[in-house]
């Protein structure tokens, strides 16, 4: 799962060229702090929604941390991601609780809805699928989560129109 | 006359079920209304199967409603909240009103979540009017020494809620002893075990508790500086805690001089973890703060020695926190008095899966797990027999039906192959796979394995491999050797926890449901019919009306059969993608 998410060639052509003073004053702040190298990456992350190669060389650039520590600790946890992602991210739980209640079910029938698998990105560049760990909402199993909100108690059919609704809402 | 109360349990299920439309619904009619009450923000009631909750406190006494929408909101402001006629069709806990969901409460004893669902978690006056921050006071006010803050924590015999089971008491004696100009204190909010949420819920519904539990930690050892780590997953918990810390430290619970008490300084934040299951081991967690590859290393030394930066660390659970101020408020044998000789309190457990009545529950150790699943958790969902329940999440393991009678304390628990783990309980009927689930639980330690150790590395890579051929029908002779001989030896070679524990799924589920792995290796059968490869779909000739939807949605065409006529499915074109199963209407596909 998490070598998948190494960056390919194709899709880093397809990366938008980013405003990296976005992240000065973030850099400003962790400069020199001992442990700040998960804090930066993780405002990096909230100012672009993922980190963009460049992000890293300036990052290191400007605070000394060694790139391929960088690399290792933002490929090392799930949170971080080196490819853009869609506006809205799909989390389709699949905890133990959501697991033992199908939700490989809402997993397939979202798949098949939005034509993507698992990790990817439509090309509209609407929506990005994401099965996670477990969002702690157990007794409400299978549940989804798109932005804040989450849904509970799916089927997929249900899953595919509150999608498919959110669709709508966008091209309008 | 006191104030009639109304509490809007608004912790992530409820939220998550609809809770903050009712509470603004019930905000707008108060308002239209003038009316002259009370309503409220609450943390997690505990009966999540009922979401959303409200209560409704009145002259009289309490009534907790459940299952309350928009609708159903409008109906109790009009006839409980104006009226006083309380509307007992949707009360679920009162005194006054009988209900079935009564025995969910029966036999619980709230002392970690006493104040879940009572008060506003995001008002620090609320805490305190419920003894909040009293127990730090009677510490430094009683001039009690460190030595007998961790006595009293000795004594009351709590043991380590994260899973571990290591006395408390004895972990903060270690810290203690260790010299050094500085220490540190942390909490582990890292509850990455899938299918547990009890520390999501304490620290939504009572995040002041813990933070007491921490001060009061940091005055036995002599720490300075503290830490929550708590999982980005839960972005609700980190709010309520950042908002709870500044509260502290503006009352003077936090920072220098501490509620005025010359010397003694402490502070914390909360750092947020970035996704990583193994993170949840101590040593891989400070490497997390220290803002490197959460990688566990080799002990010893032992965090009370050298951890965090170096310096000598203590590093306990969420819960574990919050049961300590109510340690010191009521004295040791308040909490020992509960439990088993070995195992003294409570435990709060998650209830979910295949159950009647999900929720977070806290109750004695020593109860039977039977209990907890058949009387608290209202028995399996939709009529189906019990089969198993899983504890202990990724590290732990499936205890079977005739092994329900064991009792929850460290012991116990441990004996079956299971573990007491952080509190999760996954209620398993017989369409759960048990191969199936060995196989969901090595997927998960297969992809959280950091990589250090070749064993858990590679070891429970190829577990996974053989698991995955097991159910795709794929299985051959020899696989349970294979699987029990990797099993031993990734538990033998691993550094830390999550190696050592990764494979007790498979072992357990090897152990009791041995048939289960046999049936789908030699009769290429999955009894629980739950794995698609090993099931045949055939069309039931006495309910089918030739409807032709399945022959429609078939991706390979194998159903044959016309209009209004009984339909076949061709075995050697279907794929088992259970398509026809899901889309009859008629429940005419048959399953074997």
């Amino acid at each position: 799962m998490r070598v998948k998410r190494i960056l390919q060639e194709k899709e880093a052509a397809m990366q938008a060229p980013v405003d990296l003073t976005l992240i000065d004053p973030l850099i400003e702040k962790y400069k020199g702090k001992k442990g700040n190298m998960i804090p930066i990456l993780q405002g990096t992350q909230n100012v672009f929604g993922y980190l963009p190669a460049e992000s890293f060389m300036k990052i290191s650039e400007l605070t000394g941390l060694k790139l391929s520590e960088m690399y290792g600790v933002a490929t090392f946890y799930t949170q971080f991601r080196l490819n853009p992602v869609g506006k809205h991210i799909v989390k389709v739980c699949h905890g133990t609780a959501c697991h033992v209640q199908n939700a490989t079910a809402i997993s397939e029938a979202v798949e098949d809805a939005l034509g993507i698998k698992d990790g990817e990105t439509t090309e509209d560049r609407l929506f990005t699928l994401e099965s996670v760990a477990c969002l702690g909402c157990c007794s409400l199993a299978p549940v989804m989560m798109i932005g804040d909100e989450t849904y509970a108690k799916l089927t997929g059919n249900q899953a595919v129109k509150i999608v498919k609704e959110i669709k709508i809402k966008e091209k309008n | 006359m006191k104030k009639t109360k109304v509490l809007v349990g608004l912790a992530s299920c409820g939220i998550a079920a609809g809770a903050y439309k009712v509470y603004d619904k019930l905000k707008a009619l108060q308002e239209a209304d003038k009316l002259d009450i009370e309503i409220k923000k609450t943390g997690c009631i505990g009966m999540c199967y009922r979401e959303p909750l409200v209560e409704v406190i009145d002259e009289t006494g309490s009534y907790l409603y459940g299952e309350i929408d928009e609708e159903k909101a409008v109906e109790i402001f009009d006839k409980h909240l104006k009226q006083a006629e309380p509307v007992s069709d949707y009360v679920v806990k009162s005194d006054f009103v009988e209900s079935k969901d009564d025995s969910f409460w029966d036999g619980q004893v709230k002392i970690a979540s006493r104040n879940c669902g009572v008060i506003d978690p995001e008002n620090i006056e609320e805490y305190e009017e419920q003894d909040g921050y009293k127990a730090i006071r009677k510490i430094l006010e009683g001039k009690i020494s460190d030595e007998q803050v961790i006595q009293t924590v000795l004594d009351s015999g709590i043991r380590g809620r994260g899973g571990g089971g290591f006395p408390t008491g004895l972990k903060w004696r270690f810290a203690n002893k260790s010299k050094s100009d500085a220490k540190y204190i942390i909490c582990n909010a890292d509850e990455g075990d899938p299918g547990a949420f009890m520390d999501r819920s304490l620290l939504e519904g009572d995040p002041h508790a813990v933070i007491e539990g921490l001060i009061i930690g940091a005055y036995a050892i002599g720490a300075g500086d503290g830490v929550i780590y708590c999982r980005a997953e839960y972005p609700l918990a980190i709010k309520r805690l950042n908002i709870a810390i500044d509260q502290a430290r503006e009352k003077g619970f936090l920072g220098k001089d501490i509620m005025g008490f010359k010397g003694f300084n402490f502070d914390l934040y909360v750092k947020e973890g970035a996704g990583a299951f193994v993170c949840g081991e101590e040593t891989a967690l400070m490497a997390s703060i220290e803002g490197e590859r959460g990688m566990p290393r080799k002990r010893p030394p032992f965090p009370a020695e050298a951890g965090l930066w170096g310096k000598p660390s203590n590093i306990n659970n969420v819960e574990t926190f919050a049961n300590i101020p109510y340690i010191f408020l009521n004295g040791p044998e308040s909490y020992s008095k509960y439990g088993t000789e070995k195992s003294k309190g409570t435990k709060v457990f998650a209830l979910t899966g295949k159950i009647n009545h999900g929720g977070s529950v806290e109750v004695p150790m020593g109860v039977s797990i039977r209990d907890i699943i058949f009387k608290l958790g209202g028995g399996i969902s939709d009529g189906k027999k019990f089969k198993a329940v899983q504890l202990g999440g990724p590290s732990g393991g499936c205890i079977p039906e005739y092994l329900a009678d064991t009792i929850v304390d460290y012991d116990s628990v441990n004996a079956t192959g299971a573990i007491m783990g952080s509190g999760g309980m996954v209620v398993m009927d017989e369409t759960t796979c048990m191969v199936d689930m060995a196989r969901f639980f090595l997927d998960f330690t297969c992809k959280e394995s950091c990589g250090k150790c070749t064993f858990c590395r590679v070891g429970t890579k190829r577990m996974l491999e053989i698991l995955e051929r097991i159910t795709q029908g794929e299985g051959k002779e020899g696989d349970i050797e294979s699987l029990e001989e990797l099993a031993y030896q990734i538990k033998d070679n691993s550094l830390c926890g999550l190696g050592q524990t990764a494979p007790n799924p498979v072992l357990t589920t090897i152990k009791y449901f041995r048939h289960e792995y046999e049936a789908h290796i030699v009769d290429k059968k999955c009894p629980a019919k739950n794995c698609k490869k090993l099931i045949t779909y055939t069309v039931n000739p006495d309910t089918c009306t030739g409807c032709t939807v399945c022959a429609k949605n078939c991706p390979t065409d194998a159903i044959d059969g016309a209009r209004k006529e009984v339909h076949t499915i061709r075995q050697d074109a279907c794929i088992q993608c259970g398509m026809c199963y899901s889309k009859c209407k008629f429940d005419a596909i048959l399953l074997s």
